[in-house]
């Protein structure tokens, strides 16, 4: 296994106090970063090539680069801790086991940003880790490393826990600003960026919880060697949920560039299928990213191995390749129906889609009515040219990505199974072959 | 008007403190959340009105918000609201049988309450626990890794031992 740098010694008893995370080195590199100027610190990270870890794969140092600084406006750090993105459990993880890691990467990056006052939005099903954030942070408060005048350095950070209430959409950074503003969360057009004009029409900043938690090992070891960890530009480790049809289900840390088909089958990591069964598809990076069948994720159209990095999974673009995502890796073994796994995800759309956007709340709607339709054994061949054309009218047509998120998964089913819809389609008697079957609303079992 | 708690009303003018001044506003997903623990679980216009002259601002500000989140409660609930995760990859590993089961043991629909208002069933959206799947939530609990033989031995668990509302704000972290 390779290195680890953000859940190394999670399983340690008391890791998530104080005086236990700072048993195994914590704050640390809160020491270092404020003997730095705040600049060195972007640098710093620049040097990384750490990328954002909430889904997109941003360059962080750039994003931070890009903050305004008008003279005599407060400008604002919130840490994204809305992890909804189906299949995506390593944040809650991280912030259950080591709160600390992530108060000490929000110190870092709020001083690097110039930050007086920071949040961490955490979605509000998360209420147990929002309590256990809040107990680290009034340690940390009552220690010294929060408030004013922090380890004596002049830098002073108020950092508190915000709470969401049930919204996917919440996740998306302009969504969540209105969210935290104590409104519905709809997203916002941009520009103006976040950078410009966020929280309050203040410059702002977000950033997934991994990607903070890794500013941590980034000031300890330096950018320099975190950017030689990985492989090309995707540096550093990345943490992968791993679920589905698989023997070890959880949270990996990976050295960016392992195979995926090592990721899969070997012990160190999920350890194989269940029950002996093939491999049929995985969803590589979260529901939104697009499905590939087996023999495409364990090797690119060219026949190299397929890595988990950025760039090789993204290899073929949509035609053949997928994106690393946020990490939410869901494996789907022979016995299951690609066409119900695309049903339910579209409902998921369907639900949380905003409904600011004609194209997305009214198209996620009509592809989970007609996926209902091809499922019931009512659907036609048409039918599935029409998913195909719906989801192709919303891709750029909305003032959010959630749109294109709904849109990929159906795109990438058609494009890779298209023979199982057409299945349902001419002999949905034929149709047995799953275990579970979707029932909501009176769906009939095949 | 309806009124909090003591203790609630001091950790409300606590919270509205970590915004700017000014922004009290953004306080209102967390204080929904109090008065869900503060109120039977549940929104009424009457706690929404009293939210609103809290935080200040108009009521229907408070409704907007309070109907755009799933876990706000416009409607009365049981005292313990199983929320089973109906999303991909808990479904996968049998999600739908978890449902099924609750559903035919309680005698109730997704959506519904038991007639003696001790359970209320709901089906959510994924709660970042897919690698322990299926899985549930009660108040801020999750059960997770779920079989046919757990969710029955988890839900007479809850029978018996439930004397008052569980709500997502765990009423031990008002009183402390
Ligand atoms: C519909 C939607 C949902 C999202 N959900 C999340 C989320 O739960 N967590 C997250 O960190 N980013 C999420 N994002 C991405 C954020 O908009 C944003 O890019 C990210 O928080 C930036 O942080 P990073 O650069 O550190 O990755 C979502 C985006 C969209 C469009
Ligand atoms: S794309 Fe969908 S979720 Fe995003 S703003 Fe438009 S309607 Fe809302
Ligand atoms: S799908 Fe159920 S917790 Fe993620």
């Amino acid at each position: 296994m390779g290195r680890q740098l953000l859940i190394d010694n999670i399983n340690q008893t008391g890791i998530h106090t104080l005086e236990g995370y700072r048993t195994y080195g914590g704050y640390q590199a809160l020491e270092k970063a404020l003997r730095m100027k705040p600049e060195d610190i972007v640098a710093e990270v620049q040097k990384s090539g750490l990328r954002g870890r909430g889904g997109a794969g941003f360059p962080t140092g750039m994003k931070w680069s890009f903050i305004a600084k008008p003279p005599g406006v407060p400008r604002h750090l919130v840490c994204n801790a809305d992890e909804s993105e189906p299949g995506t459990f390593k944040d809650r993880y991280l912030m259950q086991r080591k709160p600390h890691l992530l108060i000490e990467g929000m110190i870092i990056s709020s001083f690097a940003l110039g930050a007086n006052l920071s949040y961490i939005y955490i979605r509000g099903e998360m209420m147990a880790q929002f309590h256990i954030l809040q107990n680290a942070i009034d340690e940390a408060y009552a220690a010294g490393l929060l408030g004013k005048n922090i380890l004596n350095s002049g830098f002073d950070l108020d950092l508190h826990v915000h709470c969401g209430a049930g919204a996917y959409i919440c996740g998306e950074e302009t969504a969540l600003i209105e969210s935290l503003e104590g409104k519905r969360g709809n997203p916002r057009i941009k520009p103006p960026f976040p950078a410009v004009s966020g929280v309050w029409d203040r410059p702002t900043v977000v950033n997934n919880v991994e990607t903070i938690a890794a500013v941590v090992p980034v000031i300890n070891i330096s950018g320099e060697e975190y950017a030689k960890i990985g492989i090309g530009k995707s540096t550093g480790t990345k943490l992968i949920s791993a679920c589905g049809h698989i023997n070890k289900p959880g949270v990996y840390e990976i050295e960016l560039g392992v195979p995926v088909e090592e990721f899969i089958y070997s012990e160190n990591y999920c350890g194989g299928i269940k029950d002996g069964r093939k491999l049929k598809a995985v969803v590589a990076g979260g529901s939104s990213v697009p499905i590939l069948p087996a023999e495409l994720i364990l090797k690119t159209a060219k026949g190299e191995p397929r890595l988990m990095s950025y760039e090789s999974l993204g290899d073929g673009g949509f035609a053949t390749g997928t994106m690393l995502g946020s990490g939410g890796f869901i494996v789907m073994d022979e016995s299951t129906s690609v066409v119900k796994n695309l049903f339910n995800f579209t409902r998921f759309y369907h639900h949380e889609s905003c409904g600011q956007c004609s194209p997305c709340r009214e198209g996620t709607g009509w592809m989970e009515k007609i996926l209902r339709k091809i499922l019931d054994g009512r659907g036609t061949i048409a039918d599935i040219d029409l998913l195909w054309d719906i989801q192709g009218k919303i891709e750029g047509k909305t003032i959010c990505p959630l749109g294109e998120a709904a849109a990929w998964p159906v795109a990438a089913a058609i494009r890779h199974f298209r023979p199982e819809f057409e299945e349902y389609v001419k002999n949905p008697q034929n149709i047995k072959d799953v275990k579970h079957y979707y029932r909501l609303n009176n769906l009939q079992e095949a | 008007m309806p009124e909090f708690s003591t203790e609630a009303q001091e950790l409300v003018q606590r919270i509205i403190k970590r915004y700017p001044e000014g922004k009290q506003k953004s306080a209102i997903l967390p204080v929904l959340h109090i008065a869900q623990a503060e109120f039977q679980g549940w929104l009424s216009v009457p706690v929404m009105d009293y939210v609103a002259s809290l935080l200040k601002i108009l009521p229907i500000e408070v409704y907007e918000v309070a109907s755009f989140y799933s876990m706000f409660n416009l409607k009365p609930v049981g005292k313990c609201v199983i929320e089973v995760c109906r999303t991909g990859p808990c479904w996968l590993m049998g999600a739908e049988d978890v449902v099924h089961h609750i559903e035919k043991k309680l005698g109730v629909k997704e959506g519904e309450t038991t007639k003696d208002g001790m359970f209320t069933l709901k089906t959510v959206e994924c709660l970042a626990a897919c690698g322990s799947a299926p899985m549930m939530q009660v108040g801020e609990t999750y059960h997770e890794n779920l079989s046919l033989e757990k969710v029955d031995s988890i839900l007479n668990e809850y029978k018996t031992n439930t004397k008052e509302h569980i709500s997502h704000w765990d009423k031990k972290h008002i009183k402390k």
